[in-house]
């Protein structure tokens, strides 16, 4: 169980931070999706892993840490709700500028004429 | 329990939404609620400090649930200054806003400069890592709006950089969040504080990692090198206002850097050993000659101000990394310094706009207004330099004083010193290709000279500095208690004891915490 939920990280991280290297609106945000599903396991792990203990104290005696899930329940709100907001900025800009590099425009580009000029 | 400390985070959460209810037609109505909430909330924020200033810590558990447990949110001579700072701040970005019209070019301008305070001020009150998180996402979620408000291609071009480096850095501190909360269980910051003491050198590395993670989200929000690519492009394309007001943001994680560092993991922990002085002083060094050559490089005015922004947040970290009493003490110092002097440059590279093309550093015929604006980018450029007689100066003063205890007191000396000149270099050629070479250039004949921006706006850039000049003039007061902050930093029990030891709801009346 600790192999498997310590690989999954491990492969949503690396996944992610591959996609957030390819300069390119969609899969920088696909890649910044996979790394915040990663972070959102990982916050699980950081309450210990038990199998079938609600995250509630009661007289079987055996919980699961209730805190990590609340973090947990903001982290998802938080991300989801930033992710939505950053397609709609990726989607504008890529409507306006025809062009969905994530990286700052070569100087050579239009919207900065007359370099050289510079005093 | 008093409720004036959750005021400052409350007042605005009420309003902006009352704005965009309420007052969404009635363009007048905003401003006026807009300036009468920040006026409120300097009185409050005045009120606290004044509270704070002889050493209370003052806590309030929301909830009313005990520390450990519950969120609390807590003002020291720290936070109550760093609040003050803000509101006085935002008072005059907000009127710069309203005389040079940047509200009216968008929507809800108001209601999300509101939310921006909002996030702002929690960030500074609380006392509780995952409530910083959250109110990181609050103050940032309100600056994706403010920073491409009016829209145009190349703003939402960088606002996308912008929120995805934020992003990131938003992931990066949940996976920091997680190892810490793995290693002590808890993430209140006095009972970390209390725990992460406790933890055996042998079996520290856990709390290495997360405490390392720690720092490098901060640093991300504080730009500094190698973290700082997202600043340029987004201060320099936001609204001029709106980079005015981010002047604080970049301090935020100042802010936490200095909190965390001296509350959690202090400078003689074993376990966190060699984090500042190996690795930040020499990142802070890079942040202050990287910054101030992207002065010197600069084609653009606003571009050069960003990149002050990131010179003047490495003298900060420089003396912030000595983690000595009199370090921190200069660094709070240079924080006001600094803030204060970014917003008011940022103003003025806004007010250089009006009038211009584009804000390129080559000759064009002269702005409207260029007498005035040329001799307030000329207060703003030595201010931001670090010439005499302005506050610059005697902060860097003070930081140079705190290095000469460092064992790499001669690079710091060097570095500092070194890069003021370059500095100096840019702004001088700056100013003079804006100000006095387009006196040369003729003005054509046809063209419209655009309207000089409005006596607001030049009120509000006069009022920044003249806070300035008011932080020069009581440098002596100031740095008094700068350095009454910086005691309060290195002797946290009372603030420990405070937090842990105030009864709530879940406190056994016999047995303490």
């Amino acid at each position: 169980m600790e192999l498997l939920v310590a690989s999954a990280i491990g492969i949503l991280t690396s996944a992610g931070l591959y996609m957030v290297m390819r300069l390119r609106t969609f899969p920088v945000i696909i890649g910044v999706s996979l790394l915040t599903y990663a972070v959102n396991v990982f916050l699980f792990a950081s309450g210990r892993l038990t199998i079938g203990a609600p995250p509630i104290l009661n007289d079987a005696g055996t919980y699961t840490d209730p805190l990590p899930q609340a973090l947990v329940l903001t982290a998802i709100v938080i991300s989801f709700g930033m992710t939505a907001v950053v397609v709609m900025m990726a989607l504008g800009s890529y409507l306006g500028a025809d062009d969905d590099h994530v990286n700052d425009p070569a100087p050579e580009s239009p919207q900065r004429p007359e370099e050289g000029d510079a005093a | 329990m008093s409720h004036w400390i959750i005021l400052p985070i409350v007042l605005p959460a009420i309003l902006a939404p009352f704005l965009v209810l309420a007052a969404r037609h009635h363009f007048g109505i905003q401003r006026a609620l807009s300036t009468a909430g920040v006026l409120a909330l300097i009185a409050l924020t005045t009120g606290l400090a004044w509270q704070a200033a002889d050493g209370t810590v003052t806590i309030y558990q929301l909830g009313d649930w005990a520390a450990p447990f519950g969120i609390v949110l807590v003002a020291d001579r720290l936070s109550t200054m760093m609040v003050l700072l803000t509101a006085v701040l935002s008072l005059f970005v907000l009127l710069y806003a309203i005389g040079s019209k940047w509200d009216a070019r968008g929507r809800n301008f108001h209601a999300l400069f509101q939310f921006q305070l909002m996030g702002i001020m929690g960030a500074f009150l609380t006392g509780d890592l995952f409530n910083l998180f959250v109110f990181f996402e609050v103050l940032l979620i309100a600056s994706y709006g403010l920073m491409i408000h009016s829209g145009g291609v190349v703003r939402l071009r960088a606002g996308v950089q912008y929120v995805l480096f934020n992003l990131l850095g938003s992931t990066l501190f949940l996976f920091a969040l997680g190892a810490l909360y793995a290693e002590t269980g808890t993430l209140n910051m006095a009972d970390l504080a209390v725990r992460v003491a406790q933890i055996d050198v042998g079996s520290s590395v856990g709390i290495r990692v997360a405490a390392v993670l720690l720092i490098l989200v901060f640093a991300i929000k504080a730009a500094i090198v190698p973290l700082h690519f997202w600043l340029p492009s987004s201060y320099a394309e936001a609204p001029g206002p709106v980079a005015a007001l981010f002047a604080i943001m970049t301090k935020v994680g100042a802010y936490a850097i200095i909190r965390v560092y001296t509350l959690i993991f202090p400078p003689n922990l074993d376990v966190t050993a060699g984090l500042h002085d190996f690795w930040l002083l020499p990142a802070a060094l890079a942040s202050i000659s990287i910054g101030m050559i992207g002065v010197l490089a600069a084609r653009h005015l606003d571009r050069l101000v960003a990149y002050s922004v990131i010179g003047s947040m490495g003298m900060v970290m420089i003396a912030t990394a000595l983690f000595t009493a009199e370090g921190i003490a200069a660094a709070l110092y240079y924080i006001m310094h600094s803030t204060l002097a970014a917003a008011a440059l940022f103003l003025i590279a806004d007010l250089v706009r009006t009038g211009r093309d584009d804000l390129e550093l080559r000759a064009q015929p002269p702005v409207s207004g260029a007498a005035l604006t040329a001799g307030m980018f000329f207060v703003g450029a030595i201010a931001v330099v670090g010439l005499p007689p302005l506050s610059g100066f005697t902060g860097k003063l003070l930081i140079l004083d705190a290095a000469v205890q460092s064992p790499l007191v001669v690079w710091i000396w060097t570095v500092v010193l070194g890069t003021s000149l370059i500095s100096l270099v840019g702004f001088s050629r700056a100013g003079s290709v804006i100000f006095w070479k387009a006196e040369a250039s003729p003005h054509p004949e046809d063209a419209e000279r655009a309207p000089a921006p409005g006596a607001l706006a030049y009120t509000a850039v006069g009022g920044l500095l003249a806070m300035l000049i008011a932080l020069t003039v009581f440098a002596g007061p100031a740095h008094r208690y700068t350095t009454a902050i910086s005691t309060q930093l290195f002797s946290p029990a009372p603030y420990i004891d405070r937090v842990l030891d105030t009864k709530g709801k879940l406190s056994d009346p016999a047995e303490g915490h």
